[in-house]
């Protein structure tokens, strides 16, 4: 990170700063407003969301089939949104043993942030977005994750108002398991799709 | 604007280059897919940006093989496509 220098002009960092002095000169936020939702974000958004909404998609075959039918209306029932605003549509889709979903903003970083906290920077780099539509078993080799040969990789591509969230396979051997053990078996790239769980 | 399209349909989207900002990415541009969802109903992101919202209008799932997207079978890829970004094949 040495090279890295967030006081150069054109520097992402610098331009955020630049950005948040003429909001707030111009009276759209207050710094404080800003803190105040920088200091909730970690609180209330993070993968802990999705990993409780599969483990009791995984627990609960009623709850599962509404969360595939209307994901926003599901997860409302365990107290969560997707957020981003009415036109924002959740849409959960589930592995099987034929088809394993992987989700991917092509277009920019789209990312179910109320659900999952703030994304991966692997998630927003031009080598993933630009690779995993077109050669998605090679990223997913990267992280080390090798699907079988039969079944079928599907890439969501998050380019309009729909954010996915992926709902893994339960594995093998957790069937004694609780809501709240299952949960700790997801993780942020099994949600994603760029792992199995 | 009413649907045209309807799940199981082919489509294609369209090619020509749509001089400014758009939410259709170049790699599916040309390329035929086949409708697996409708999604909701909204404004054209290309015309809101140039102030012009016009009507809402369907936002289909398609689905394209990546054979058809980059020539080598084995994935699918699956995109939001606004009906005005369609045509059918």
């Amino acid at each position: 990170m040495s090279h890295v220098h967030t006081d150069e002009p054109d520097s992402p960092a610098h331009r955020g700063r630049v950005l948040e002095r003429l909001l707030e000169e111009a009276g759209v936020v207050t710094g404080a407003e800003l803190d105040a939702f920088l200091d909730r974000l970690p609180a209330t958004s993070s993968p802990a969301n999705g990993a409780r909404i599969v483990a009791r998609a995984w627990s609960d075959d009623e709850f599962r089939q509404r969360l595939l039918d209307d994901g926003a209306a599901a997860i409302a029932e365990l107290g969560y949104s997707v957020g981003g605003g009415p036109a924002v549509v959740l849409r959960v889709v589930e592995n099987t043993e034929q088809v394993h979903n992987v989700v991917v903003c092509t277009l920019c970083s789209c990312y179910p942030l109320a659900l999952l906290g703030p994304s991966p920077s692997w998630y927003k780099s031009d080598a993933y977005r630009a690779r995993v539509v077109r050669d998605p078993r090679g990223v997913l080799a990267e992280f080390g994750y090798f699907p079988n040969e039969h079944v079928t990789i599907n890439v969501l591509d998050a380019n309009a108002e729909t954010r996915y969230l992926v709902l893994p396979r339960r594995p093998a051997g957790t069937d004694g398991l609780s809501e709240e053990g299952l949960a700790k078996l997801v993780t942020r790239r099994g949600l994603i799709g760029t792992a199995a769980v | 604007m009413p649907e045209i399209c309807r799940i199981g349909d082919r489509v294609r989207a369209q090619a020509r280059d749509r001089g400014g900002h758009t939410r259709l990415p170049r790699y599916v541009r040309g390329h035929e897919g086949t409708i697996v969802a409708v999604h909701c109903s909204s404004l054209l992101p290309d015309r809101v940006v140039a102030g012009d919202a016009g009507d809402r209008e369907p936002v289909y799932a398609v689905r394209f093989d990546s054979a058809e997207l980059w020539g080598v079978p084995g994935h699918t890829v699956t995109i939001e496509l606004w009906q005005s970004y369609l045509e059918l094949p």
